[in-house]
């Protein structure tokens, strides 16, 4: 057992001993690219999902030794103690510069981020936009929960109209709070932007089209022509104050009719047969 | 040998120094007086090597350097007094992440959006925090457009060996004014950072930067590997010059583009028959307290030379601690007194 491990099996919350699985037979497993970290995330939180499938991807990709994540503040912000490759965390806002710094220091790593609504969509917009517009060849990973978790439940810039929040206890106003911020619309326009899709998270069927994205977007960096795009829509039953399933509805009825899934953006062909090239070469 | 001996601007000094120090990469963003470095680096780095790329703002430039140096690259930013400000944030978080960097705050007059000329009113954001938390940047200031580029590479010297970021507090007139400048310097060798973000490689730790510790305990620990870490560079890297202080009763305390003008000042003093010496800090972190201290016993007097309205004096009354009478002279707003007025001041104060 790695010094590492030792350290984090010590961290309170963890799990502490090896299940006994004398007499089963395993049909589920978290992916490899996983920690023994007992995940902080409230119950039926679409984060672990989300973490699950990027850890799934990570693996089936076979680049856990040459990937790095950065998770900025929000509740993801603890994700590097979840997946087993190289992070950095980053202020509030800064994931898309951070990123910038290490891919255009390092082309040669898969690079991406894994941010917030808050995040993303508030007070990093800036960086958002700008990072797509030069499109820097790394992947952001958006999860669009409308509302600020971690913080405990404050109005976020995807937050549906009408929507209770602890800052917009009466419901959002659009007149006054601006209306939820289609981020995925938004960025899809610039030059930069390679590859947009929305989906989510809170079915299996529905995981694995995630999954699918998160895959895509990654082995899209080997062609260096921009920045892909995952946002997942997805819940926070704490802070919606609904039990999960409550949540599931809420997604379906409310959520995914302003923010409906699908691709905004795809490559294009050509880019597609070159990826085919390199990875028939890799192959080899 | 032949000397590479040039006439440069302190900011294109800088930026020259900067890519012979084996900058891997460059971001900023422009604001006066400070822009000839981004200017030099996106003409000289496509054929020289290394990136250079304009941020959107400040705040994205100093993140980017975050990226940049957590995964192990040998990067740097500059920018002017707003946009230093602008830079804070992301100071405290390279602070505490321990990332190696080179900053640069080419001074002018504030606060507010203030004046695009030279001043020193960034003093205490440069030597007393700046961002939040408990944190001190090691703070070099030059004096001339030959120390704008020895100081770079002085600046990663310390970054690396420390692990730390290093700020270069300039100022709008070094920086713009042309002087002689000799590249003579040692390439800088590659250091080992085995703490960066490279990919989590077969037998090697996996690396996370970070300035999250969320259990007090945990923070606190990381606070006092911090202060061991400032007290070692207190310790080690104290620079300053020291001119007719041998015999001096009273000293003038100055700095970077004050320390020129207080030179000229001590001189004249001198051929008028008064016993004038000049004390020039070059760390203003780690600060010269015990030789300022150690002076006292000595002087009658010791008076500031800055370009604000009193902010060093601060740490001399400190060094001094009481000893002997402590003045301050300036001027502010992007004003620059000659050696004259200095010297008349100076007189005033001897006298009070």
């Amino acid at each position: 057992m790695s010094e590492e491990k030792e350290k984090i099996v010590e961290a309170p919350g963890c799990l502490t001993a090896e299940p006994d699985l004398e007499g089963y037979e395993l049909v589920y497993e978290k992916p490899d690219t996983f920690t023994d970290v007992r995940m902080h995330y409230c119950p039926g939180c679409g984060h672990s999902t989300a973490h699950k499938i990027l850890g799934e991807v990570i693996q089936e990709l076979g680049i856990q030794n040459n990937i790095i994540g950065v998770a900025p503040v929000g509740c993801s912000v603890f994700a590097y103690d979840y997946l087993d490759i190289d992070w950095q965390e980053a202020a509030h806002g800064r994931a898309t510069a951070v990123a910038t710094g290490i891919k255009r220091v390092r082309p040669d790593n898969y690079v991406f981020t894994y941010q917030g609504d808050g995040d993303l969509a508030a007070i990093g917009t800036a960086e958002t936009i700008h990072c797509i517009n030069r499109g820097e060849n790394v992947t952001i990973i958006f999860i669009n929960n409308g509302v600020y978790g971690m913080t405990s439940g404050q109005m976020a810039p995807t937050s549906l109209a009408g929507m209770k929040t602890t800052t917009s206890p009466y419901g959002r106003d659009i007149k006054t709070m601006g209306s939820p911020i289609k981020v995925s619309e938004l960025i899809a326009n610039l030059p930069g932007a390679f590859y947009v899709t929305r989906q989510a998270v809170h079915s299996a069927n529905y995981a694995r089209k995630a999954k699918k994205a998160i895959m895509n977007g990654l082995r899209y960096q080997k062609l260096g022509l921009g920045t892909s795009f995952i946002e997942i829509v997805t819940n926070c039953p704490s802070n919606w104050k609904m039990t999960p399933l409550q949540t599931i509805d809420f997604i379906n009825n409310e959520m995914l009719h302003y923010y409906p899934l699908g691709d905004v953006k795809l490559p294009s062909k050509e880019a597609l047969d070159a990826l085919a090239e390199i990875e028939k070469g890799e192959k080899k | 040998m032949e000397q590479d001996i040039r006439l440069m601007k302190g900011n294109e000094a800088m930026a020259e120094a900067a890519i012979q120090a084996g900058i891997d990469a460059y971001f900023g963003y422009p604001i006066t007086p400070q822009s000839e470095v981004p200017e030099y680096l996106s003409r000289e780095m496509p054929s020289r090597g290394g990136v250079f790329l304009q941020a959107e703002s400040e705040v994205a430039s100093i993140n980017m350097v975050y990226g940049a140096a957590g995964a192990g690259a040998r990067v740097m930013t500059s920018s002017s007094s707003p946009g230093y400000s602008l830079m804070q944030e992301g100071v405290s978080y390279i602070a505490c992440a321990q990332l190696p960097c080179l900053l640069v705050n080419v001074n002018r007059g504030g606060p507010g959006l203030g004046t695009i000329q030279p001043s020193q009113g960034d003093y205490f954001q440069a030597t007393k925090g700046g961002g939040h938390g408990d944190y001190r940047l090691i703070v070099l200031a030059p004096s001339s457009v030959q120390e704008m580029a020895d100081f770079v590479f002085l600046g990663f010297e310390l970054a690396e060996k420390y692990r730390t970021p290093v700020l270069m507090l300039s100022d709008g007139a070094i920086g713009q004014m042309m002087e002689k400048v000799v590249f003579n310097h040692k390439p800088l060798p590659k250091t080992e950072k085995p703490w960066a973000t490279t990919g989590k490689k077969e037998g090697k730790h996996r690396s996370i930067i970070t300035s999250l510790f969320i259990q007090p305990e945990v923070m606190e620990k990381v606070n006092i590997e911090l202060n061991k870490k400032y007290a070692e560079i207190s310790k080690n890297e104290v620079r300053l010059e020291e001119i007719h202080t041998e015999d001096a009763e009273y000293i003038i305390v100055a700095y970077g583009l004050s320390a020129r003008i207080s030179h000229k000042t001590v001189e004249l003093a001198r051929a008028k028959g008064i016993k004038a010496g000049l004390v020039r800090p070059i760390t203003l972190y780690p600060y010269p307290y015990d030789r300022i201290g150690e002076l006292a016993n000595k002087a009658k007097k010791m008076m500031t030379m800055e370009l604000n309205a009193g902010q060093m004096v601060e740490d001399v009354r400190l060094a001094v601690n009481g000893k002997i009478p402590v003045g301050h002279y300036g001027r502010l707003g992007g004003i620059i007194p000659s050696p004259e007025e200095v010297l008349e001041n100076f007189e005033k104060f001897i006298k009070e």
